[in-house]
């Protein structure tokens, strides 16, 4: 199973995720990478994130988008 | 505002489609993004093949294109029509109203009441709740409803927020009197707070069109386009859509007393195919039983989406049977409606090329 990190560096191979940055404030991530990144993640993970979840302030961190993930029930380490 | 018909239905659909096809591959390198982000944008988005008009093609024309097939086959006749409307987000002019200049050009009675209403997504939705209640007045007389866009004439190549998905088409529906027609439940609801979500700043008279509107500006996502350009807050019409109309569709069936299960077939606008499937999942409907394959064929036609999809996913099926639907339109405006119905046989049900 791919960890997070993994997918957002596939996503965006120029940045570095591990950094404390914003994503969505410092320009790492748009709206359109969001959606891929949901995308990707409900495959990765065989979830369904809400719509209603995918809001910038919910993908603004690594922290915050394992914390999304493990609310659908996603026990590995992720 | 809800509302509840008895004795009514749509007699059958043609829509209308540029003949031009265009692909996401051609235009992908209009956009400021790396080809492999475009690419997965083309998969999760369901970005495919859109249909544009001519820089000089109006809603008009492939809409008297369309209504004259209809003539010509006789599956209407023009002295059965009582009422032509027109749902559009993209009138041939400010003045004269663009169903005046139809019924024109179609040669229709000066008894034909003629309506323009400037809508956009939810434009179907809204037009056949005018038809429904014009039909109250008509009898035995028809309503010709058009519902179509043009606006990718209005929309920056350059935006790959909005350009991949755009498409153009015109629906030409017949909606008339049947006394076995069974009860229709409608909803519509508008929230104008929310109007700058979906806008194009320039060319009314709030701000005309001028040279320095027309000046080219790049927003912080890298896409190019003016304020002569529709310009879309993605997030916030994402947002809306999966938070606003989920309780919509649940308050309209329960009002018709329909379980989802009873339902044959939710037909919703569809702006790109990621939003329907997300709209889907939220109202636990199985993805298979709402189509979200539009922007993929032919592109996103605002109010049009829905006869397109029902022209594309059932057109064999409705003219030979009924089906218990949910139509759901929802966008500019901000504005959403629902409407539980049965729809079919259709006398037709198709499409044809401009």
């Amino acid at each position: 199973m791919k960890k997070v990190i993994d997918i957002l560096q596939e996503l965006r191979p120029e940045f570095d995720f591990t950094t404390n940055e914003d994503y969505i404030e410092d320009g790492m991530l748009d709206s359109f990478d969001v959606v891929s990144l949901v995308s990707m993640m409900d495959k990765e993970y065989g979830i369904s994130i809400k719509g209603r979840e995918i809001v910038p302030e919910n993908f603004s961190s690594l922290a915050k988008i394992q914390a999304l993930v493990k609310k659908y029930g996603v026990t590995d380490e992720v | 505002m809800k509302f509840k018909f008895h004795g009514k239905r749509i007699g059958g659909i043609l829509t209308v489609i540029p003949k031009n096809v265009r692909t996401f591959e051609e235009e992908m390198g209009n956009y400021t993004a790396t080809n492999a982000r475009m690419k997965r944008m083309k998969e999760v988005m369901g970005y495919g093949e859109h249909r544009i008009v001519e820089p000089d093609t109006c809603v008009s024309d492939m809409a008297v294109f369309g209504a004259e097939q209809l003539f010509a086959r006789g599956l209407v006749k023009k002295d059965e029509i009582g009422a032509l409307l027109l749902v559009t987000d993209s009138p041939d002019h400010f003045l004269p109203p663009t169903s005046n200049i139809i019924q024109g050009r179609l040669g229709l009675s000066e008894d034909v009441y003629c309506l323009d209403m400037i809508q956009g997504c939810s434009g179907y939705v809204i037009g056949l709740l005018q038809a429904f209640q014009l039909l109250e007045q008509l009898r035995d007389k028809k309503v010709l409803l058009i519902v179509g866009t043009a606006l990718s004439r209005k929309v920056s190549p350059k935006d790959r927020k909005t350009y991949p998905l755009v498409g153009d088409a015109v629906s030409v529906s017949i909606v008339e009197n049947c006394a076995e027609a069974t009860n229709i439940y409608a909803e519509m609801r508008m929230d104008g707070t929310r109007a700058d979500a979906l806008m194009i700043p320039a060319g009314g008279f709030r701000m005309p069109c001028t040279p320095e509107t027309a000046v080219e500006h790049e927003d912080e996502d890298g896409n190019i386009r003016s304020l002569d350009n529709i310009v879309m807050k993605g997030g916030e019409v994402f947002n809306f859509m999966q938070v606003d109309v989920p309780p919509l569709i649940e308050g309209i069936l329960q009002t018709a007393g329909k379980t989802k299960e009873e339902i044959d077939w939710f037909l919703f606008h569809q702006p790109n195919k990621f939003m329907v499937e997300k709209l889907a999942d939220e109202l636990e409907i199985p993805r298979e039983k709402m189509p979200s394959n539009i922007v993929s064929h032919f592109g996103n036609s605002s109010g049009a989406t829905i006869p397109t999809n029902i022209c594309s996913n059932l057109a064999d099926r409705v003219c030979e049977q009924s089906f218990d639907v949910c139509l759901s339109g929802f966008g500019v405006g901000l504005a959403w409606g629902a409407i539980v119905m049965k729809i079919g046989p259709l006398r037709f049900c198709e499409f044809a090329e401009y």
